[in-house]
């Protein structure tokens, strides 16, 4: 069993891991936006950020470089705004050919592309350290109070539980092929990529029929067991006085870190 | 690699505020009807199916096939969601497993959350269903390869979006950004087509009662028809023409107040940088959906005489 191949979850005790789950996930939600509303080139601001999530990071006992060795992931995708780069007008900085091209990095193109990337890293790693310090149904309970509709997030939550199961299922397909699929040293195995692509589709078919008649059973266990279309959870998510402090502190340094930004 | 991310995903920070919020509230609309929709029609059993069936398509992800050099294709899912649950179903499946990538993986932000469902999830839903739909009753040949054309198109309607996205957001230059991804996921959309189609193949074969024809009127009406066919009509006409003639989007985008402040002139091209290849751009564009399309059609005959030969 793979049951904790997805989890983000890291066991520890502290400040950040006993909050509320909901003010966690408010928090998070309110630095990511009050990133992306900081100017281009705001670098106190962008510091001051960071050097938030490096004492968030101490806060939560899990190593003071945990979300940024983690924040890798999201470098791949600064391919999409190289172009920013070229594209805004601005004092040449450097001239270079590019296939048939001739490309010219502006200032303030590098600026902005520059921007960008911390926006998204430090997003990220504040998402990061959401997940590393709050259970994932927790997650999904805060979301339940902040009045994300409960089909939704029942769905997750099923999601979620059965994620594990059905990795599972896919890891004995994918060995079952693997084991099908043998090849002698320097000739392919298997035919050409349609036939890859029919084995890969009937894989998923299969998954789809396993999935869905498992979705029965576990439906009229459940029923056995006293379901009425609602998920009980034994935690009370109580706010505490200290989720109120930490709530209105973290507002207070986001909203400071808007003013320096700005001016 | 257990996890393989789906290209798609747009992280935090590369769209403006304007432009997140904006998607936040066509996606949380849709939603609300697909909930109203799937609360009236459906009984408490589906909930429980329908995360399950979310699962299903997070771990279909992890499916891959070698295609060449290295790469591999896989699942993205929100037609084939569509298609076997029905269209408002398979909107809130992919939903759930958009918000779990991000909430788990940083796979996609939280902020752009509502952009990444939009393109994914709700797009591809109502393109794959739509067109599935309009086929219902014809032969088992033209039902997979209108699906073939529905589940690539899917794929190609999600690159756009997220292409004028970048773009809205000033991040990335349109006549740059439209012809990379809409080019790479013309590939990416043959292995979802292919994927796709043998996985409902397969499904007809086994359990021909999950796509019953009884069972369709309950899963969505003929109206969908028209949702899918207008949004892909959308998707063949505006890639060619967003970058053949960029000025008029962005006159469209200036009216509407969607350029952020700050950029005054996404376009304006640098002085000494010319731009001699603003129609080549368009030709590319436009070449890249023809080669899509011809690539489709001749897997589809293949698909057809693999399904004669079979039968």
């Amino acid at each position: 069993m793979h049951f904790d191949a997805f989890d983000r979850y890291h066991e520890t005790q502290s400040f950040l891991h006993r909050l509320d789950p909901r003010v966690k996930v408010l928090v998070t939600v309110i630095f990511i936006v009050s990133n992306a509303l900081l100017p281009d080139g705001a670098w106190i601001a962008f510091v001051s950020a960071w050097i938030f999530l490096l004492a968030n990071n101490l806060i939560s006992k899990l190593g003071i470089g945990y979300t940024l060795k983690r924040s890798i992931i999201a470098l791949p995708f600064a391919l999409i705004a190289i172009t920013v780069l070229f594209s805004i007008p601005g004092e040449p900085l450097t001239t270079f050919n590019f296939i048939a091209w001739q490309l010219t990095i502006t200032d303030n193109g590098l600026l902005r592309f520059v921007s960008i990337l911390i926006r998204s890293w430090l997003s990220v790693q504040m998402a990061i350290l959401l997940v590393a310090v709050t259970r994932f149904p927790d997650l999904v309970h805060a979301l339940e109070h902040l009045r994300v509709p409960a089909v939704l997030t029942t769905i997750i939550a099923f999601l979620y539980r059965y994620l594990f199961v059905l990795t599972d299922e896919v890891l004995r397909l994918l060995r079952a092929r693997e084991s099908r699929s043998g090849a002698a040293p320097g000739s392919r195995s298997g035919g050409g990529v349609l036939w890859r692509a029919k084995v890969a589709g009937n894989m998923a078919g299969q998954l789809f029929l396993r999935s869905y008649e498992r979705s029965d059973r576990i439906y009229n266990a459940m029923v056995a067991r006293g379901y009425a279309g609602h998920l009980y959870t034994l935690n009370p998510h109580e706010m505490k006085s200290s989720d109120y402090y930490a709530t209105a502190f973290a507002i207070a340094v986001i909203f400071i870190l808007q003013v320096v930004g700005r001016f | 690699m257990l996890y393989v991310p789906v290209l798609l995903h747009i992280p935090d920070g590369f769209l403006n505020v304007v432009v997140s919020v904006i998607f936040w509230i066509a996606t949380i609309v849709t939603l609300g009807f697909a909930i109203s929709k799937t609360n009236k029609s459906l009984g408490e059993k589906q909930i429980p199916l329908m995360g399950i069936m979310a699962a299903f398509i997070f771990a279909a992800q992890m499916i891959n096939f070698p295609v060449a050099g290295g790469t591999s294709g896989h699942l993205l899912g929100g037609a084939l969601a569509a298609i076997v649950l029905g269209p408002w179903a398979g909107m809130l499946v992919m939903t759930a497993v958009i918000a779990v990538q991000a909430l788990l993986f940083q796979d996609g932000g939280l902020l752009v959350m509502g952009a990444n469902i939009f393109n994914m999830g709700l797009v591809t839903a109502a393109i794959g269903y739509g067109l599935y739909r309009s086929v219902m009753g014809q032969s088992k040949t033209v039902k997979l390869g209108a699906v073939a054309f529905a589940a690539w198109l899917s794929v190609m309607a999600g690159a756009l979006l997220t292409a004028l996205q970048l773009w809205l957001s000033g991040t990335s230059q349109l006549q740059i950004v439209i012809p990379a991804m809409m080019g790479v996921h013309a590939l990416i959309g043959v292995g979802e087509a292919l994927i796709t189609v043998f996985a409902l193949a397969f499904i007809m074969q086994t359990r021909p009662d999950l796509l019953g024809e009884g069972s369709e009127s309950a899963k969505g009406s003929r109206n969908w028809i028209w949702v899918g066919g207008i949004v892909a009509l959308l998707v063949v006409l505006i890639s060619p023409f967003a970058s053949g003639d960029p000025d008029g989007l962005e006159r469209v985008a200036e009216d509407l107040g969607f350029i952020g402040t700050g950029l005054d002139a996404p376009y304006s091209i640098i002085p000494d940088y010319t731009i001699p290849f603003l129609g080549e751009t368009a030709l590319s564009t436009i070449l890249a959906g023809v080669v899509g399309i011809i690539v489709v059609a001749v897997i589809m005959i293949l698909i057809g005489r693999g399904m004669k030969a079979k039968s």
